[in-house]
């Protein structure tokens, strides 16, 4: 007789990290650790501005549902954040508040650039128009697209899980990161 | 009787004389050019009048005429008559060197917001606005951008391949 209730048999988890297993303890590297629970539960902060800003209401909605990656959480503070989704046209004017944003979250944090204009500017080249939003922050992930589509979105998010999940905890303390941050005169 | 545009350009006339010119009528707007220093006293008396009672400034703004030498910039004054629903529109010509032109700002309130943006764009100097400073733009901006001389495009970009976007070495003037 089957149950009444039937369970969701399909929930798939993620693969435990190379290690040394013994009876009873696994030993393996910090980096791997952290990394992987650093991936797989990014809270993003969505900057949306425009019409890229609608595909990712689309992208967090039940069809496509960010949250499957982890990323149920959407945060509206930078404090508690660890991805800034940048969605739509920057104007110039907006380009220091979206700085301001990116100041106010903490180490580790990481930039996804979405759609044409968060990238380059897009159709705007005009002059109230930021050429691209990393004239003003780093940009780790750009993802193309007029808008992108809902997938492009999540491509581009699972890059950025890459890059979490492999990033070295000594990264931030680097001297290419620090350069980095220099460049855009970011202490 | 209704307000005619006529009657107002026969009232105008009475009161100005022949200072006020290029009188015209496209899809029935009463418009005309006044001169600079006139502008004021053309509003107020437009304002003030029993019949005509122009007291809504429903627009103002400004166009560059490149062509035009002497006089490059033009302020465009649209008034509302709210009692009768009739609407007219005049201009004022400034030189590109020295624009100055007085602010409306005394007689309509609505004045404000819209002189500080046509300042914005096109660098009219309003005498005797008590705010002038950029609105839209952001405040480090260098140049008024609607004016001709300004290329459309952003010019601190160094990406884009002019040739590709229909610009620059293709195209022959």
């Amino acid at each position: 007789m089957s149950r009444p209730v039937q369970y969701n048999a399909k929930v798939k988890m993620v693969e435990a990290p190379e290690g040394y297993t013994g009876e009873g303890f696994m030993a393996t590297s910090f980096d791997k650790v952290v990394g992987l629970a650093r991936k797989n539960s990014i809270w993003p902060l969505p900057f949306a501005t425009s019409c890229c800003g609608i595909e990712f209401m689309a992208t967090m909605a039940s069809h496509y549902d960010l949250a499957r990656f982890g990323s149920e959480r959407v945060g509206f503070s930078p404090r508690q954040c660890d991805l800034l989704m940048v969605m739509g046209t920057i104007s110039k004017k907006m380009g220091p508040v979206l700085r301001q944003v990116y100041l106010q979250m903490a180490e580790p944090r990481w930039v996804l650039s979405v759609g044409a204009c968060a990238s380059s500017g897009g159709i705007f080249d005009t002059y109230s128009v930021l050429q691209g939003i990393d004239q003003v922050i780093p940009v780790d992930v750009y993802v193309p697209g007029c808008p992108p589509r809902p997938e492009a979105i999540l491509d581009g998010f699972l890059k950025i899980q890459e890059l979490v999940g492999q990033e070295s905890l000594r990264r931030r303390h680097s001297d290419q990161y620090k350069d980095l941050m220099a460049a855009y005169g970011i202490q | 009787m209704a307000l005619t545009n006529a009657y107002i350009q026969q009232r105008l006339t009475e009161k100005f004389g022949d200072v006020l010119v290029e009188w015209e009528e496209p899809y029935g707007m009463l418009s005309f050019t006044a001169p600079r220093d006139l502008n004021l006293k053309v509003m107020q008396f437009l304002f003030d009048d029993a019949e005509l009672r122009f007291q809504f400034l429903s627009d103002l703004t400004a166009v560059h005429f490149p062509d035009r030498s002497g006089e490059e910039l033009a302020v465009v004054y649209h008034l509302h008559n709210l009692r009768d629903n009739v609407r007219i529109r005049f201009r004022v010509f400034a030189p590109i060197e020295k624009p100055d032109v007085f602010s409306a700002t005394a007689l309509y309130q609505s004045a404000n917001f819209m002189e500080r943006e046509t300042y914005d764009f096109f660098g009219i100097n309003f005498v005797g606005h008590p705010n002038l400073k950029r609105i839209l733009n952001v405040d480090e901006m260098t140049y008024f951008p609607l004016r001709k001389e300004f290329p459309l495009e952003d010019q601190t970009r160094i990406d884009k391949d002019d040739d590709m976007f229909g610009r620059g070495g293709i195209i022959v003037k």
